[in-house]
């Protein structure tokens, strides 16, 4: 049996980014993923910010950024807008295939083995290592590892079958459904373009994140306890636009994002959790590319001081669930609480919004400057207090 | 009565194994696979399946 220093389950941007880190840092890595072709299919709208490019140090490059954006459009129901111009390059609509697997050719090159079609079934604790049952294209193969980073996505199989409770309530998740669509025409390709109320995404959101100036993404987040399906939302908007009722549909993306918050502890024996496994995503706009990649970097520092020492043990891997909480985690859970105030408007507030506030207002908000955010409402909702009550009930 | 998925839908978003509170669903070989005997048909995965590929019936 082949032995590892670390197995990696997924090699989506969490586990590729934990391969590059761990073998620059001389471990001897697996990365593994189930699917035939790193990156797809995408469950993904391929918004990334360019501050979190910055952040993981990368640069932004034209294999895969495909469209730059400066600027977003948010749509009430009647579509009167409220448009945010960071009049300046603030992210890209990227090619996710592209960049995983430049990821992967950059995880490659500094050492780390990386294997596709290579599906993690069952995990066996025996004597201070884990055992992985693999089905690789069609045969099976078992790997050692005294630790594993399980970066295998929502679905979290692999912590899982190592004791984590990785389930999640349908008030806690999104359901997501997208198209890419060709041949399509809408305002502003460097803008992305949000469409909000009851009838076009309840406790969600619609998208349109253009790539180029006639092909977007364009998709639907909507709460998991929804009785109506993401598609027929997503079906009806596209059939109510005219921009885009003619359009054709060159690839279908379903996916859930686990919005609802994130594991309290993110490591067990022998077990680092990372990304969407641990539920890290942005809970308010889903976004978790930048997250998810952030986290796979603490963890591996983790696992390489780990390695060091030779200590496997939970109380030592939950250094990472520590320094994952100080860096992004506690900022999160403040943006969650707004989640849950964008949950309490109605379509009228939504209207009432987009003619009183500003795109600058906006970002207030989103970016979790609760005592701003405070006076900013008190001040521009004078005329409309009981909106003004529901705000300020989540801006303490 | 069990929850069924019907292939020609299904997506494979694996959205239907995380809420299923029984754990009664696996996703195998890309393929939802439901354990019958485990389903308790409290519709969860009905619920959060975004293209409606699951059902539940006798
Ligand atoms: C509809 C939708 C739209 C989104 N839009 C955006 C967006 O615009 N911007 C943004 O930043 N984020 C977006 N997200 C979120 C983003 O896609 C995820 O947060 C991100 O992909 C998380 O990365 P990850 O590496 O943790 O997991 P994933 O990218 O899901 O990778 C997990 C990998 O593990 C593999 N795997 C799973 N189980 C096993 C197993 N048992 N054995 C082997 N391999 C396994 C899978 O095949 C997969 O490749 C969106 C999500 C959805 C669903
Ligand atoms: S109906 Fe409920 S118990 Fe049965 S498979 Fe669906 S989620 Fe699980
Ligand atoms: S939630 Fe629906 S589309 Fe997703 S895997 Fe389950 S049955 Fe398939």
């Amino acid at each position: 049996m082949q032995e590892f220093d670390v197995i990696i389950i997924g090699a989506g941007p969490a586990g590729l980014r934990a391969a590059k880190v761990l073998a620059e840092g001389k471990a001897k890595v697996l990365c593994i993923d189930k699917k035939q072709e790193i990156g797809v299919p995408k469950r993904c709208g391929e918004g990334f910010g360019l501050s979190w490019m910055e952040r993981l140090g990368l640069k932004p490059d034209n294999k895969w950024c495909l469209q730059s954006i400066n600027g977003a459009a948010l749509y009430a129901p009647s579509m009167k807008s409220v448009k945010i111009d960071f009049k300046k390059v603030s992210g890209y609509i990227i090619e996710r295939r592209v960049f995983e697997k430049e990821l992967a050719k950059e995880a490659a090159s500094k050492g780390a083995m990386i294997r596709t079609k290579c599906h993690a079934s069952d995990f066996e604790r025996k004597g201070g290592k884990v055992i992985v049952s693999c089905a690789e294209q069609g045969e099976n193969v078992k790997y050692a590892t005294p630790l594993i980073i399980a970066a295998d996505g929502t679905e979290s199989l692999t912590a899982r079958k190592l004791g984590f409770d990785t389930k999640i309530g349908l008030n806690d998740i999104d359901s997501g459904y997208q198209y890419e669509m060709a041949n399509i025409s809408f305002e502003n390709p460097h803008f992305i373009h949000f469409f909000f109320g009851k009838e076009i995404a309840p406790r969600g959101y619609l998208w349109l994140f253009p790539k180029g100036k006639n092909c977007a993404n364009v998709g639907i987040g909507i709460a998991g306890s929804e009785p109506k399906t993401a598609k027929e939302y997503l079906d009806k908007f596209v059939k109510a636009h005219p921009g885009l009722r003619n359009g054709s549909i060159i690839e279908v993306n379903a996916g859930t994002i686990p919005v609802g918050g994130f594991l309290d502890e993110l490591a067990a024996d022998n077990l680092l959790v990372v990304g969407d496994a641990a539920h890290q995503v942005n809970p308010i706009h889903g976004g978790g590319i930048g997250i998810a990649m952030e986290a796979a970097t603490i963890a591996s520092g983790i696992a390489l001081k780990a390695i060091a020492e030779k200590n496997f043990g939970s109380k030592f891997l939950n250094q990472y669930t520590v320094q994952w909480y100080e860096t992004r985690g506690n900022k999160l859970k403040r943006i969650l609480k707004q989640r849950h105030m964008l949950e309490e408007l109605n379509d009228n507030n939504f209207e009432t919004l987009a003619k009183s506030i500003s795109g600058s207002d906006i970002m207030l908000i989103a970016e979790g400057d609760l005592k701003s955010s405070a006076k900013m409402v008190i001040k521009k909702l004078v005329k409309h207090p009981k909106l003004a009550k529901v705000m300020l009930k989540y801006l303490k | 009565m069990t929850a069924v998925n019907d292939r020609n839908k299904c997506c494979y978003c694996a959205g239907c194994p995380i809420v299923c509170p029984v754990g009664a669903i696996e996703l195998i070989d890309g393929i939802v696979v439901i354990d019958k005997e485990k389903c308790t048909n409290c519709g969860a995965c009905v619920k959060v399946c975004p293209v409606g590929a699951m059902s539940i019936k006798r």
